[in-house]
């Protein structure tokens, strides 16, 4: 009988080999930690992904990995030596923070493998170390606040406080609002991160109410946002502090909040490069489905996640499998797949040139609470480092 | 830097210091009259805000839901000094801290399995929602006066219990000298349990306290549980008056440090050096206090009598 199975099972990995590759995906993401929440976001639309996919890239069989970073870089790089050496993938992607794509970048690409980030972008990898085999389907971390500085400026706001996490993109978060927003900064707190993370902001709301800004500024992504909003809204800011935030308030934190009645975030401004409300088919297909299948709508972190499998999948098919590297990466650079945000192309640092759009927290048809599009601040913006990128 | 700014900055870090009192003080009891580690008082914190957040949703009533969640925060603490804690106390410490640190991931894993991993958002009623103006520009949200006065009631209570009932007396005695009070007749067992269902409780009133600010959410008692260490080590470890007020010092320097010292650096350095080292320092300022306390006075500030 085992003999029996051996065989088959021996005849049908010599078929498989002879018609199609294999293309192996590992996905590093936080399984584990509060911040498990954003990673079990990108691993439901994964698995969406790979459900509408079928499983396959053409005639190609896709395989993905799942791999927990522990929200630690360490964490992240050991799981990225796994991927790359034991399991011997073809991609690493997922990655939601910029310390654990940092610290996990060289194993991925001196072990020869395509490194694609599905949120994280520090401007180091957009800049100078930005390399042929690394591809982005989110942003570099400076655009998204340089649109909300852009936004500040068209509303008039001439002073503000900034609070951010002091990690590698807190610190480009506040470096991109800064290189676009014209008024002053009277304050800024830089407050700890990581598993230990500080998540009673009581000093920081005090100074940033003393120091009379016309506005705050705030990046808290993952757990850490449900806290900042309640504490902002125990603090009764809404009306002499107004809340200017990116990827804080968001398909994940909305959903509690409103269970926890924290009206105060509706009219609340965010800009974004994604919006469920966006109007492609893709979009369409993949906001529907996510909805139906995990009954609550997909975050960013969902959509940027569902673009790299998709982007993934598209090259996969168009190079005609894994074996020839550079076709590979010819087809993954031609991004030639149905983005959920429309048209989607690589800058020649191999992160996306899109659009960014000012969106509102608003209550939709059945009541719940999602964002929609007000503007589009940015049309086909480029990151500020691609001109530090010495690939042409 | 004005006055009122001072004065809410010492609220904060008032009520900072009262949460890690709750949370200090048990952990002081238990390693001081039982002499046991126990790492997974953080999971008691975290289980207690978890089970409040469960029951506010269910009885529609904060208040309601944290007197109903401490009976049974406690009576966790008390299964688990019968089940994992008792019969580890005749080995050493590293293996009450294998024990409990084993028992911190177990616990995680089962919050994790009950109420999965996006943590709970408690909500509050509307009158402790609000703000209260103490002055013109004295205004705090009114919650964190709840965690101040219930804080200061915990700690009063305590101080009650462990001065001026039987119970209080046995268990200053069981601290002092456990073989001669078990001699005595009493019931040792008993009274081991009763300090760790304390203890548990105690935790567990603070992470209620806290949910409803940050939330309850998975691992949100390693936050707090290295600077309870950090708290009992400065105080002198098994002193309750210790505990009070190396948590009170910790809590205010934490917050004053984060509140003012970019400011302070700012008078010699420049801004943007003063932007980059200011958080790096002020995370680190407790542990430099006690570094400082373990240099001068390794017993701690209050080390209890006899020990």
């Amino acid at each position: 009988m085992k003999r029996t199975i051996s065989a088959a099972l021996a005849a049908a990995m010599l078929a498989g080999a002879a018609m199609a590759d294999t293309a192996k995906i590992g996905f590093v993401t936080t399984l584990t930690t509060p911040a498990a929440v954003i990673g079990n976001d990108m691993k439901n639309a994964v698995d969406l992904a790979m459900e509408h996919l079928g499983g396959k890239a053409g005639e190609h069989t896709l395989e993905v990995i799942f791999a927990d970073d522990g929200f630690a870089p360490d964490t992240g790089k050991q799981a990225t030596d796994k991927l790359v050496k034991q399991d011997n993938v073809d991609f690493v992607t997922g990655f939601i923070w910029s310390h654990v794509l940092l610290a996990a970048r060289k194993s991925a690409l001196d072990g020869g493998k395509f490194l694609i980030s599905a949120n994280a972008g520090p401007s180091q990898m957009a800049g100078q170390l930005c390399d042929p085999n690394f591809f982005s389907t989110s942003w570099q971390n400076d655009q998204t606040p340089m649109a909300m500085g852009e936004v500040l400026n068209r509303a008039g706001v001439k002073s503000l406080y900034i609070m951010a996490p002091n990690y590698a993109a807190g610190k480009d978060m506040v470096a991109g609002l800064e290189r676009t927003f014209a008024g002053e900064v009277v304050g800024k707190d830089l407050t700890k991160w990581g598993a230990d993370a500080q998540l009673d902001f009581s000093a920081e709301l005090a100074k940033a109410k003393a120091s009379g800004a016309q506005g705050l500024f705030v990046f808290y992504p993952g757990a850490a946002a449900g806290a900042f909003v309640k504490q902002y809204q125990q603090a009764g800011l809404k009306d002499s502090l107004p809340l200017y935030s990116v990827f804080t308030i968001d398909a994940i934190s909305l959903p509690k909040l409103q269970a926890a009645g924290f009206q105060d975030i509706l009219g609340s401004k965010i800009t974004q490069e994604w919006d469920p409300s966006l109007d492609n088919e893709a979009n369409k297909r993949f906001v529907t489905d996510f909805k139906a299948k995990y009954g609550s709508y997909p975050s960013f972190y969902a959509a940027q996640s569902y673009d790299a499998i998709m982007l993934i999948a598209a090259a996969v098919e168009q190079a005609g499998g894994t074996g020839d590297k550079d076709k590979l990466r010819a087809a993954l650079k031609a991004a030639d797949f149905a983005s959920v945000r429309g048209d989607f192309k690589f800058g020649t640092n191999n992160m996306p040139v899109q659009d960014f759009y000012l969106r509102e927290v608003v209550a939709d048809a059945d009541g719940n609470w999602t964002t929609k599009v007000v503007e589009t601040v940015y049309e086909d913006a480029v990151d500020p480092y691609a001109a530090e990128c010495p690939m042409k | 830097m004005d006055l009122s700014l001072l004065v809410i900055q010492t609220l904060n870090g008032l009520q900072l210091g009262l949460l890690l009192f709750l949370v200090a003080s048990g952990l002081t009891l238990v390693f001081g009259i039982l002499d046991f580690v126990n790492l997974a008082h953080a999971s008691l914190y975290m289980v207690g805000a978890f089970i409040c957040a469960t029951l506010t949703f269910a009885l529609g009533n904060f208040l309601l839901a944290v007197l109903v969640a401490l009976p049974i925060t406690a009576a966790i603490g008390w299964a688990i000094e019968r089940f994992v804690a008792r019969p580890l106390y005749a080995r050493d410490h590293l293996d009450h801290v294998l024990a409990t640190f084993g028992l911190i991931l177990v616990m995680e894993t089962l919050a994790h399995m009950i109420w999965g991993p996006q943590g709970i958002a408690v909500p509050l009623p509307a009158w402790l929602n609000g703000q209260v103006a103490l002055s013109e520009t004295l205004v705090i949200p009114s919650f964190r006066l709840v965690i101040i006065g219930a804080g200061l009631a915990a700690a009063g209570g305590l101080f009650w219990l462990v001065n001026y009932t039987r119970l209080g007396m046995l268990i200053r005695a069981g601290a002092s000298n456990r073989v001669m009070v078990g001699a005595l007749g009493i019931n040792i067992e008993m009274l081991f349990g009763l300090v760790f269902a304390l203890g548990a409780a105690l935790a567990g009133l603070a992470g209620m306290l806290v949910a409803p600010i940050t939330e309850a959410s998975i691992g949100m008692g390693n936050n707090v549980i290295i600077t309870a260490f950090v708290v009992i080590i400065v105080g002198g470890i098994g002193s309750m008056k210790g505990a009070f007020i190396a948590a009170l010092l910790i809590g205010l320097i934490d917050t004053l440090g984060r509140a003012f010292l970019d400011d302070l650096f700012k008078l010699f350095m420049s801004s943007a050096a003063a932007e980059t080292s200011a958080p790096a320092i002020s995370a680190m300022l407790i542990y430099i206090i006690m570094a400082l306390v373990l240099a001068i006075r390794p017993q701690g500030l209050f080390p209890p009598k006899v020990r």
